[in-house]
């Protein structure tokens, strides 16, 4: 497979034995990082991040990763600052950034707005959040931390917790892991369940897939538990979201009945549906999982960068 | 009725099977209205044993190939397209949806980036009966309904 120059736009795009190999270079690049203490490979590219939405951990984690293999990195947090807000279009912006840098990532408020600046650069563009759609470095990281984790993906029996309706993270994570023998325990209020296509495209692929409203149930059945915020402004009446807030909480009294190995993930940023009081124990892997995006990006800018060779 | 057989038309394409009130729209999609194009005919509500009522599209001068007839598959599933050469039918075929859509469709997600950027709308098929596509940008799906209304 050609990865010099390839785009990485949505986690449709990727068979699983790119995902294994993407898993592949990160965790040597993280083996060599610890070894040597910094790299080189990508000594005089320049990474240009374009953020025309605010994140922490993605954009910090993206720069990171540059400059731990050891190139620099330009760009902007916020599009207040550019000249999009004197009306420029996104693909003049692009076409003007990629004269300056050797690789673009990109998070947009506009679903599809990656796959258009790929159309319109001549230089790699990595996906780093578009709208509601995708968030492909997010999956493949939480993919490594996993992997990391536990050995292994085949034979877990993972749950899925949270908003399973909008939520881009749990959409893309739960494609991706049906490349894997796994189970999947959807877990969600009635009102946030995930979309019906989904669940049909996973159950096609061979993944066992069960429905359940209820944490407790189902906890003492899984290996892996990720969980995702649920809004507030996605329920009619405050009411509602505060009896549902209650009952989606991971604390050490829900945990009572999981199994001891049980790991517990989360992309962050959380509001309360963990308390702090877990961070301390075992079964807390989502530092763990921030610090995971730094191998797995290290890899995707090197890659197609086309640094890394074989 | 005589004048809207076939092979009244001496060079052309006949496109038949379009259901009522669609001619227009197929006109448009298919570029036909050109002042510089060959002579057009549209007979509209003609009666037919298939559809009740029925449109026919003519064409003089233009021969439409397969893929450029499949444009129309979204607005006229059942149309039949008749190539004419010297008064004959020389070729006849169904019209049949392609594997992708570009430019005739809207995306129904108004935060989609291809409602606001200048690009060329593009969908691929994901089953064609039901009729249910896949925005090339957004990657959201449209169907039935849907997909009419954002012609």
């Amino acid at each position: 497979m050609e990865w010099k120059g390839r785009d990485v736009i949505s986690i449709r795009d990727f068979s699983k034995e790119e995902i294994e190999f993407v898993l592949r270079v990160a965790e040597r690049l993280e083996e060599e990082l610890n070894e040597k203490g910094s790299l080189d490979y990508a000594r005089g590219k320049i990474l240009a991040t374009l953020f025309f939405e605010p994140s922490t951990r993605t954009r910090l984690s993206f720069e990171s990763a540059m400059h731990r293999l050891g190139g620099s990195v330009i760009g902007f947090a916020s599009a207040s600052s550019t000249s999009v807000k004197k009306g420029e279009s996104l693909a003049d912006t692009i076409k003007t950034v990629e004269q300056y840098s050797d690789v673009i990532v990109i998070r947009h408020p506009m679903e599809g707005a990656a796959r258009l600046a790929a159309e319109v650069a001549e230089i790699p563009v990595i996906n780093a959040g578009d709208g509601s759609n995708q968030h492909p470095t997010q999956t493949l990281l939480d993919l490594y931390t996993i992997k990391k984790a536990f050995g292994k993906i085949d034979g877990l029996t993972i749950g899925l917790l949270g908003d399973l309706k909008y939520g881009r993270t749990v959409h893309s994570l739960a494609e991706a892991l049906a490349f894997y023998e796994v189970e999947l325990y959807l877990i969600s209020p009635e009102l946030l369940r995930m979309p019906k296509h989904i669940i049909e495209e996973l159950r096609d692929r061979g993944v066992k897939v069960y429905e359940s409203t209820s944490l407790e149930e189902t906890i003492p059945e899984l290996d892996l538990l990720y969980v995702t915020r649920i809004q507030r402004e996605r329920f009619p009446d405050e009411q509602e979201y505060l009896k549902v807030k209650g009952s989606y909480q991971v604390n050490l009294e829900v945990l009572k009945n999981a199994k001891e190995t049980l790991k517990v993930m989360h992309p962050l940023p959380r509001v309360d549906e963990i308390h702090p009081e877990v961070d301390k124990t075992k079964h807390a892997l989502y530092f763990r999982q921030v610090f995971s995006g730094v191998p797995v990006r290290m890899a995707l800018l090197g890659l197609t960068l086309g640094v890394l060779g074989e | 009725m005589a004048e809207l057989k076939v092979s009244a038309i001496r060079e052309g394409t006949v496109i038949d099977h379009i259901p009522a009130g669609k001619g227009l729209e197929v006109i448009k999609i298919l570029g036909l209205n050109r002042v510089n194009g060959g002579i057009l005919l549209l007979a509209a509500h003609v009666p037919s044993k298939k559809l009740g009522r029925k449109d026919i599209v003519k064409v003089e001068g233009k021969f439409l190939s397969e893929e450029e007839v499949n444009k129309i598959a979204l607005i006229a599933p059942n149309a039949t397209v008749n190539i004419v050469r010297d008064y004959k039918v020389t070729e006849k075929f169904k019209v049949d949806v392609p594997e992708e859509i570009t430019g005739i469709l809207r995306c129904a997600n108004p935060n989609c980036v291809s409602n606001h950027e200048y690009t060329t709308s593009r969908f691929y098929v994901v089953s064609k009966d039901p009729l249910k596509v896949r925005c090339h940008y957004c990657e959201r799906t449209m169907e039935g309904e849907e997909i009419l209304r954002n012609l």
